[in-house]
């Protein structure tokens, strides 16, 4: 959810955009962290915790703490609390660790 | 290497308020932060500040933020790295910078650590699951992204940030249920409290949170009152339906640069946590290296503003920088510190400032 | 009691209640102000020098009610939005009271609205007379409540017809 209007605040959106999430289309705008984008479309639940499988979601918004890594257009462990949403990008739950992927 | 003058580490409020003066004499300055933004929290704070109009008093956070950052916009002596983190401080005086995925080596002549804080958590049971969030996470959020964190929400903490953050959800459209606080009193300026009061959002003293409920989010609470040893009343256990529990339960300095520099270190409970010991110029014990704002001491951003002024005029000058009535000016910056840390509000941090204060008369 | 709820005792608002004459005289500041805190800008914003210069920051702000007009300039500036203006020369019936509103959407004027007190509970119904937006984003709204209630409502809410 969105909030429309606000009585402070003006909010400087970039432009919309759509990029997936395990798959689903998404819409989001450019330029803000992709977990506003995902928080925006409900979806809580950004991954799973190693050992115990318990749910992981948004927490410290700042890039300090590990609960939102995710998997980003194959990149594991990405912050998604400050790493910018841009256009087509491919957003994935994270299982475990991540599997280390090839340099180019 | 990149050699630089004065770096700055922070563009908070303190981080600000130091370039602005260290620029103002003529150094040059380097302002690293790890964000997308300059400004700090104060870009996510709606409300009107308190203090005297040397602290932009009646004046909104954000518009602070405007304020400092326009004034420093643009200057030649000035250059800013933002979505860089400091990362390491080596003997040598070499500080690291992750910038653009790749580390950067900086040595500055001054360094300036204005770090900021970082939030505490409470221990209860299934405080892990998605809905529970730090104010400040809740913040950034909607203040900044406009994006609503949850419908109906639980504050934790009735000290400054809980109150005034959840003020700022109801502004945002989200509705409080209550706010919940383990001490007996209201920790927060009353007149945040009333505010919110008048709204209709009860705030429970000696109150807390024992549970999140929920399976994959936070679909509940459960709250209960405690003694006045902090033990819950057994019995007295209620659950409210909420999908956002909101953490404001105090902050402590970030001052992982503080300790590899190794600054001398104090736990100072007053100030929140470690806080390193300083001079009337804001120097720690490492010479060459200034501490200013939260991460000298969890206060309020005017506080921070003050302090950094302090640090920036110190560094400048001490690298043979010139400013018309240096002394004065600063003797005018501790009065109003003096100013703002004065009355019972302000006891606490008075105390606790105290004992990390050190060579008080040879130097200030 | 303030610390413990947010709700001031009788007694602090007795401290700073202007007499009964005063309030019959029309518009006044009600500042609820009751914590030494750093802060002082009312002072500045008060055109008419009612509120007395701070020998302290921390003092609490203190008011001559003869040279108050009840302008409502302080209400926009305090950063506690905890001053009011009450109008008991409004009406016979009805007195007016002004406070500082930072939500939205705002509500219209000829509105009926509940009348919350400081706890947030409902006590009446008001009108509401005016609103009136500033460049500092804080609204001020003028409620028109039963006499009786002038000194108890300080929130709205909107409802249907209150
Ligand atoms: S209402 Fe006007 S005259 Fe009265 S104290 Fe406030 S600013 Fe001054
Ligand atoms: S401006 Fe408001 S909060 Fe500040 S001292 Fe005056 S009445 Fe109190």
């Amino acid at each position: 959810m969105r909030i429309v209007q606000h009585p402070i605040l003006t909010f400087a959106r970039g432009k919309k955009i759509s990029f997936t999430f395990d798959g689903r289309t998404l819409e989001g705008y450019e330029g803000e962290p992709i977990a506003a984008a995902l928080h925006d479309a409900g979806v809580k639940v950004l991954r799973r915790s190693i050992r115990l499988s318990r749910p992981r979601g948004f927490f410290c918004a700042v890039g300090k703490c590990s609960s939102c890594l995710m998997k980003v257009d194959g990149k594991p462990n990405v912050r998604v609390c400050i790493e910018p949403l841009r256009e087509g990008m491919r957003v994935e739950t994270q299982r475990g660790k991540g599997e280390l992927i090839e340099r180019g | 290497m990149r050699e630089v003058e004065i770096a700055i580490v922070g563009g908070g409020p303190a981080g600000l308020s130091a370039a602005g003066i260290a620029l103002q004499t003529g150094a040059t300055a380097l302002l690293i932060d790890d964000g997308q933004h300059l400004g700090g929290q104060l870009v996510k704070q709606t409300h009107k500040f308190f203090g005297s109009k040397e602290q932009y008093a009646s004046t909104r956070g954000i518009e602070i933020a405007r304020i400092l950052e326009k004034g420093l916009e643009g200057h030649p002596h000035l250059e800013v790295w933002l979505n860089s983190s400091a990362v390491g401080y080596y003997p040598d005086g070499v500080l690291t910078v992750l910038k653009d995925e790749r580390l950067v080596k900086v040595k500055p002549a001054r360094l300036i650590i204005a770090t900021g804080a970082a939030e505490k958590m409470l221990a209860f049971a299934n405080n892990d699951l998605p809905g529970v969030y730090g104010a400040g996470a809740v913040q950034t959020l909607m203040n900044l992204y406009g994006v609503l964190p949850g419908r109906r929400a639980l504050m934790v903490g009735a000290g400054n940030i809980g109150l005034i953050v959840s003020y700022q959800l109801l502004q945002a459209g989200v509705e409080v249920e209550a706010v919940v606080e383990a001490m007996p009193k209201v920790g927060g300026y009353w007149v945040h409290a009333a505010k919110l009061r008048r709204t209709g959002v009860p705030i429970l003293t000696s109150y807390t949170v024992l549970a999140a409920e929920g399976r994959e989010w936070v679909e509940g609470a459960i709250i209960c009152p405690v003694d006045e040893r902090f033990r819950p009343i057994k019995g007295k256990e209620q659950r409210i339906e909420v999908d956002l529990i909101c953490l404001a339960v105090g902050l402590s300095p970030l001052s992982e640069l503080l300790w590899q520099a190794g600054c001398k270190m104090k736990y100072i409970s007053q100030l929140g946590g470690f806080a390193p010991l300083r001079d009337g110029n804001m120097e720690t014990t490492v010479k060459g290296v200034y501490v200013a704002g939260d991460s000298a001491g969890v206060e309020e951003a005017s506080t921070a503003m003050v302090e950094g002024r302090i640090a920036g005029l110190a560094a400048a000058t001490s690298l043979g920088y010139r400013i018309a009535d240096a002394q004065r000016l600063k003797e005018g910056l501790w009065a109003e510190l003096e100013m703002l840390r004065r009355g019972p509000v302000g006891q606490k941090v008075r105390e606790g400032v105290k004992t990390a204060l050190i060579n008080q008369d040879s130097d200030s | 009691m303030l610390e413990k709820d947010g709700v001031p005792t009788q007694d602090d608002l007795a401290s700073i209640a202007p007499s009964e004459e005063r309030l019959a005289k029309g518009p006044v500041a009600i500042i609820e102000c009751f914590q030494p805190i750093p802060c002082d800008p009312c002072y500045d914003w008060c055109k008419r020098g009612a509120i007395e210069k701070f020998r302290d920051p921390t003092d609490l702000p203190q008011i001559d009610y003869e040279r108050c007009n009840g302008c409502s300039l302080c209400v926009i500036g305090c950063p506690g939005l905890a001053i009011f203006i009450v109008d008991q020369a409004y009406s016979e019936k009805r007195a007016r009271v002004v406070l500082p509103y930072e939500f939205l959407p705002l509500p219209e004027e000829g509105e009926v609205v509940e009348a919350l007190n400081r706890k947030g509970e409902k006590v009446g119904r008001a009108e509401v007379l005016k609103v009136q937006q500033t460049k500092q984003k804080t609204t001020l709204i003028s409620l028109l409540v039963p006499q009786k209630l002038a000194m108890e409502v300080r929130f709205f809410r909107r409802g249907e017809n209150g």
